[in-house]
């Protein structure tokens, strides 16, 4: 690294602090005693309190939760598969349209994914008879769905940088393919699909609009409770909600981030 | 790869590879055939639940399908290349790309009270005639009213803003942790990377804390003495700009630090050394072979802040007009669905030629 003053590590510190302050405040007023937001009346967890009362917010929690953890274990399958016939598959036919289908999610904007998912399972309702009517079922679908994408491209770079010949050898010793997969290509890129179900929890968790189109009566998220409360204003339960929630992520994150650290020094 | 065809063939061969897994694998298959059954049919199932008993048996369903695949390619000798392949991409098929298909038909439907609000694609006419109903009616209904043309214009150009900003603060951050020494730079895009991890609506909730009349920047500023009267931030384009800025920032740092990782310290030194100053070598040399990674970074925050509903919703104000707000608002309030399709067929018209732009940078990027 070429010395070259300070302007650089300056601007580098300004863009940290624009990506932390906003969080950290949120933090710190979570336990602000005071009703009033921004304003400081003393340390309390009254708000965490009042957020364990909230039976709304906790049934919206339990249902966001659900939600999370069947549709990244849904999308760590598809994208797994996808990731894997993508860089171990040569040619066939429909690659270039699956390559398409990985990728183009990462980027659509959320009102188009959630719009043409919510028709399709409306036309699906009336030709098909299934699903009937919107709830879990369908924003669990949805959320698989864009989540796969993510899944894939994390499964995708492992699987380019893991040793092809620890494969190659396997199958010269006589494993079939499903063997191969199971005994030596999942355990290589099993951290990578640990990291890449966590994201896909913490994106379904996180989203929004697509639940919005999606779901139906008795199947609010998280984020649909967070998002109606929020429009009227700031409110101090949110902010202790908040920091919950970015406590867990920091936490998990942080896990992941070790475990995958300590995958890939030996293997590289 | 496949032996199943000898294995078949030959008992000597089959012999030699016989899979310890298949008796196991047989086992499997009876005890959940049986488990399916006593599920579906209700039998043997004492007292649970009925989401316990639909949980059974669409576990029991789907062990059972796998291992009947499996047996029945087992005996026939079959490639399982394609089962491989068929698994995402029909998931993909019939989530992702058949609804685009039924958002263009349905933008081309006329709206009607009924259940689902639009008119059928076909139906029988009053003399028993099929009749096809398409029309390019919504299409011509956003051409000629202001309000839809205005709001693609402005969000192009919200998207555009937001994008050069997010750039202008990236680049830095990228390039500082590009040049940083190896533990700092994990360490340092840990960093970049945590804020995409925790939820998107709370960073965006966290800026009203900030921009409010009496939040804390206004507090901060008013306690400096900087300013006497709060400055006006929420519901603004600005408060809008800032928001997309900040959640999508991470989004421009990776591909830029991607890029910026594999510049050769060697250019730069000989740039240096032919007599160059540092601004002129960064304009020259580092600049242009940062493209890719600029372009996958721009386009990796404006195609989806084109769409953007959350931030213009909780941070802009009523005459912040952008598309996503405006579909948001066709079908949740109008409940006028063949125009909302017709505004999100648009809207995809305008964000395919960017996907294809970074899908082809990114292909190019791939394959160096």
């Amino acid at each position: 690294m070429t010395r070259r003053g300070w302007f650089l590590p300056v601007l580098a510190a300004l863009g940290f602090v624009f990506l932390y302050a906003p969080i950290l405040s949120l933090v710190v007023f979570s336990f602000n005693e005071s009703r009033l937001v921004t304003v400081w009346g003393g340390f309390s967890t009254r708000w965490y309190g009042e957020l364990l009362q909230d039976g709304q917010m906790l049934g919206a929690a339990w249902i966001s939760l659900k939600v999370g953890a069947i549709s990244a274990t849904i999308a760590t399958v598809i994208g797994t598969l996808a990731a894997f016939v993508l860089t171990r598959f040569a040619r066939f036919r429909g690659k270039m349209v699956l390559t398409g289908m990985v990728t183009a999610p990462l980027v659509m904007p959320e009102v188009i994914t959630g719009l043409s998912l919510l028709l399709l399972f409306v036309a699906m309702e009336t030709s098909l008879g299934w699903p009937a009517g919107r709830g879990l079922t369908t924003v669990i679908i949805a959320h698989a769905t864009f989540c796969a994408a993510y899944v894939t491209v994390i499964a995708q770079s492992r699987l380019r940088d893991m040793d092809v010949s620890l494969e190659e050898a396997a199958r010269d010793l006589g494993a079939g393919p499903v063997r191969v997969f199971f005994d030596i290509t999942l355990p290589v890129i099993a951290p990578a699909l640990i990291s890449g179900w966590l994201l896909a929890f913490t994106l379904s968790l996180d989203d929004l609009v697509i639940a919005s189109f999606v779901s139906g009566p008795g199947a609010s998220t998280l984020p649909m409770v967070i998002f109606s409360k929020v429009r009227l204003g700031v409110s101090p339960d949110v902010n202790a909600l908040a920091s919950i929630m970015i406590g867990i992520v920091a936490l998990a994150v942080v896990v992941a981030w070790i475990l995958l650290r300590r995958q890939t020094r030996p293997t590289r | 790869m496949d032996t199943g065809v000898f294995a078949g063939a030959d008992p000597m061969t089959a012999q030699v590879t016989a899979d310890p897994w298949v008796p196991i694998r047989r086992l499997a298959l009876l005890t959940f055939g049986l488990l399916w059954v006593f599920a579906a049919t209700g039998f043997l199932v004492i007292d649970v639940s009925a989401q316990v008993a639909g949980t059974l048996k669409l576990l029991s369903a789907s062990v059972l399908l796998i291992l009947l695949v499996n047996e029945v390619t087992d005996r026939l000798g079959w490639s399982r290349r394609w089962l491989v392949i068929a698994v995402p991409m029909l998931w993909l098929l019939v989530f992702f790309l058949v609804p685009f298909i039924v958002l263009g038909r349905i933008s081309l439907a006329e709206p009607m009270i009924a259940r689902p609000p639009y008119s059928p694609l076909w139906d029988w006419g009053r003399d028993g005639a099929l009749q096809i109903i398409a029309s390019l009616d919504n299409f011509r209904f956003l051409l000629s009213d202001a309000l839809y043309r205005n709001a693609y214009l402005s969000s192009i150009k919200v998207a555009g803003i937001s994008t050069v900003f997010a750039l202008l603060a990236g680049y830095p951050i990228a390039y500082y942790i590009a040049r940083s020494p190896e533990p700092r730079r994990s360490v340092l895009l840990l960093l970049v990377i945590l804020p995409f991890w925790t939820s998107f609506l709370l960073r965006v909730y966290a800026w009203i804390g900030f921009l409010r009349r009496d939040g804390v920047i206004n507090n901060v500023l008013t306690w400096a003495g900087v300013i006497d009267e709060p400055l006006v931030m929420m519901q603004t384009d600005f408060a809008v700009y800032i928001g997309i800025v900040y959640t999508y920032l991470p989004f421009m740092i990776l591909p830029l630090y991607a890029n910026l990782v594999k510049l050769d310290d060697a250019l730069l030194e000989a740039a240096g050394d032919l007599g160059a100053s540092p601004t002129v070598t960064f304009l020259t040399v580092t600049l242009p072979l940062s493209m890719p990674g600029i372009i996958a970074g721009s386009m990796l925050v404006f195609i989806p802040a084109i769409g953007e509903y959350v931030i213009p919703a909780l941070l802009g104000g009523p005459d912040t007009l952008m598309i996503g707000r405006v579909l948001w608002d066709e079908f949740f309030s109008s409940r006028d669905w063949p125009v909302a399709s017709a505004v999100a067929i648009v809207m995809l018209v305008l964000v395919v030629l960017p996907i294809m732009w970074l899908q082809s940078v990114q292909n190019r990027e791939a394959s160096q």
